[in-house]
């Protein structure tokens, strides 16, 4: 019975940032401070009656919150097993969750007192949310991305510079999504007095994995009401796909204690996890350090860490956040991975049967559901996030088809 | 007495202050990291700081992550790197040698396998960038319980309190970064040097070395007035940058640079 076993929210992490032997504070000495200045602003602000007030009324008024769940009742037809339904993420201003987070993040910065933000971003979408709230704000942005996600994305750089940020280009390592975080952690080393870090995933140093979640649960929150309210009952499944892993904590933390509705995490398999050639840390990694928390990464034996492949660079990480890992060992969570192919076809799928084009990283959960769910009876539901739209992929899905657009 | 607590008292009884240059083990070639130690000792270095590469050097800047990617290209590893250092000793059994590097390739091999395999080659010390105290307890104990020292890293940003929590867990010295910044950043202030240092010694006797943003013979010698070490990385690696198709005069050059260093601080 669900009421016997462990309350988990709440609980984790502890007042180190660690969950279980996940998480931590893995930065250098120069970082210690300015992350525990971090820390005391989010934990004050999350108390803050006014803080949260000017939150819910932008997540409500900017963002156009709450998204709502919608119930894909064609698809499940064809599925023939239980029925689907859809938290709509990607009808968020910009298009995908990670506004949640930047929102919450630039806030806190304005209350600090800092003038400069700064982030990474891998498919474009983090940057993009984050050059929208500093045009916003009036604060200044510079967003770093991989040379390789640059020349793959470049409807996403424009849409940055539009905005005013400063896009600067990463060349060092794999030119991707990792190297554009260390290239931030390393602005914010040099001025830390005035910038303040948006970090867009689940992952990162203590407090990041706690708050970019907290930001994020608001997903999670909003569809445990709305499921009760259009079905009556919660969801028997719950699917996210996992990079850094912040749609996915944020839909499954508000219904971690509920122990009998089941969560999958869906990994990008790339082109099959037993190629090599994947993105898939939790069903093929090991644990190890990197980008300040412990968690599972994809690194060969001598700990260093090896390049990721998929069709999504949303996805395209070595790591993923700690809270992930501990759902992992704990048993809570289950984590799967699906290839580009499987992830093309659920694409197309939810494209030309309920006529809602998904992102690819989403078409991951699309294509895990997929399989869950013809195994399921009719009545059952299955939740999944549909944490981002496709516009950003046409290029990506059209060159792969051979077209030229 | 360890090598480095003797290295130290011996400098301290002559008047002179540690210079320490860091290297990458392996950049650009791993045959040739045991001569450039050798040369570098023999040009005046006091202590030898040996980089470990790793794939995401997050604390470092690009000469320094260049350095690390021209390593990870003939896959120098963790043992490799202890086995240069095995090998240095063979020669030299007196200068110290300390690791600097990142947590994860350590973490893969085993705190406690990687204790006595450092041990066992001869490394003093181990710098972890990205291992705070208050994260780094259970290496600590494996690295004490082989009689190796742990060098922590202390910042313009850290607290009073900070700096004595780290001094408690720190041996051999302490290593502090005289610029917010990665390596080889400018700037260096030498009066917000000066006070912080005030600050370090008053809560530990062991000797401070200053680092991050030594370029020059002149500014190592400033520093040397108020630090008891002068750790001098990305200008030596810019060197060995420059040099990376022509690695037999490699060594000459790191040679120069050290010796005029050495120069200006003896008589700083």
């Amino acid at each position: 019975m669900s009421t016997t076993a462990e309350k988990i929210i709440g609980t984790l992490p502890d007042a180190q940032g660690h969950f279980g032997p996940y998480g931590g504070l893995f930065v250098s000495e120069t970082l210690m401070e300015p992350l525990q200045e971090l820390r005391a602003a989010y934990e004050r602000y999350m108390q803050d009656e006014d803080f949260l007030r000017e939150l819910d009324e932008d997540l409500a008024n900017y963002v156009g919150r709450p998204s709502p769940i919608y119930h894909a009742r064609r698809w499940s037809e064809q599925l023939g097993g239980a029925q689907i339904y859809l938290k709509r993420e990607d009808l968020n201003h910009t298009g995908a969750h990670k506004v949640n987070n930047t929102i919450g993040q630039a806030l806190l910065a304005r209350r600090m007192g800092k003038t400069r933000i700064i982030a990474e971003t891998g498919a474009g979408q983090h940057g993009v949310a984050t050059a929208t709230v500093a045009a916003r704000l009036g604060l200044e942005c510079v967003v770093y991305m991989g040379a390789v996600d640059i020349a793959r994305q470049e409807a996403n750089v424009y849409r940055m510079r539009l905005l005013g940020a400063e896009v600067r280009a990463v060349s060092s390592g794999s030119k991707t999504l990792k190297d554009a975080l260390n290239e931030a952690m390393r602005d914010w080393v040099t001025n830390v007095d005035n910038t303040f870090y948006i970090i867009g995933t689940v992952a990162g140093p203590h407090p990041y994995p706690a708050m970019v979640r907290d930001f994020q649960a608001v997903i999670g929150r909003e569809a445990r009401e709305q499921m009760q309210h259009q079905t009556g009952r919660l969801p028997d499944a719950l699917v996210a796909c996992v990079g850094g892993g912040s749609n996915a904590i944020g839909l499954f933390y508000p219904f971690l204690d509920d122990q009998d509705v089941k969560i999958y995490g869906v990994e990008a398999a790339g082109n099959g996890v037993d190629t090599g050639l994947h993105a898939a840390p939790l069903c093929a990694g090991k644990p190890g350090v990197l980008h300040g928390n412990r968690t599972y990464l994809m690194e060969d034996t001598d700990g260093q860490i090896i390049e990721t492949h998929s069709i999504s660079a949303g996805l395209d990480y070595p790591g993923v956040g700690p809270e992930h890992a501990w759902l992992k060992d704990s048993g809570r969570a289950k984590y799967v991975a699906v290839t580009d192919d499987e992830a093309l076809e659920a694409f197309h799928d939810l494209t030309r049967i309920e006529g809602i084009i998904p992102a690819l990283e989403s078409s991951h959960a699309l294509a895990y559901a997929k399989k869950l769910a013809p195994g399921m009876k009719r009545d059952q539901a299955v939740l999944i996030n549909l944490s981002g739209r496709g516009d950003k992929d046409m290029h990506t899905v059209a060159a792969r088809e051979g077209i030229e657009i | 007495m360890s090598r480095l607590e003797a290295r130290f008292s011996q400098l301290k009884a002559t008047g002179k202050k540690a210079l320490i240059p860091f290297i990458t083990a392996g950049d650009p070639l791993p045959d040739i990291t045991v001569d450039l130690m050798q040369d570098l000792v023999s040009a005046g270095a006091d202590i030898i700081e040996l980089g470990v590469p790793f794939s995401d050097p997050m604390a470092d800047g690009p000469v320094i992550q260049r350095a690390s990617e021209r390593a990870l290209e003939h896959h120098v590893s963790l043992r490799d790197v202890m086995q240069m250092v095995s090998r240095f000793r063979e020669l030299d059994n007196e200068t110290p040698v300390v690791l600097m590097g990142y947590l994860n390739p350590i973490e893969i091999m085993g705190y406690q396998t990687f204790a006595a395999q450092a041990a066992e080659a001869g490394v003093d010390g181990i710098l972890v960038v990205d291992l705070p105290p208050e994260e780094g307890a259970e290496l600590l104990a494996a690295m004490k319980g082989r009689g190796l020292d742990q060098i922590y890293l202390i910042a313009p940003t850290s607290t009073p309190e900070r700096i004595k929590t780290i001094c408690d867990a720190a041996g051999g010295f302490v290593y502090y970064v005289s610029v917010k910044g990665v390596t080889g950043a400018s700037h260096l202030d030498l009066q917000a040097v000066e006070s912080k240092l005030r600050d370090i010694r008053a809560v530990t006797h062991l000797p401070v070395g200053v680092g991050f943003g030594i370029k020059d013979a002149q500014t190592a010698a400033a520093v040397s007035r108020l630090a008891d070490a002068v750790v001098v990385g990305s200008a030596l690696v810019s060197r060995v940058e420059a040099l990376a198709e022509e690695p037999e005069k490699i060594g000459r050059a790191l040679e120069e640079v050290i010796a005029s260093m050495r120069k200006a601080m003896d008589e700083a």
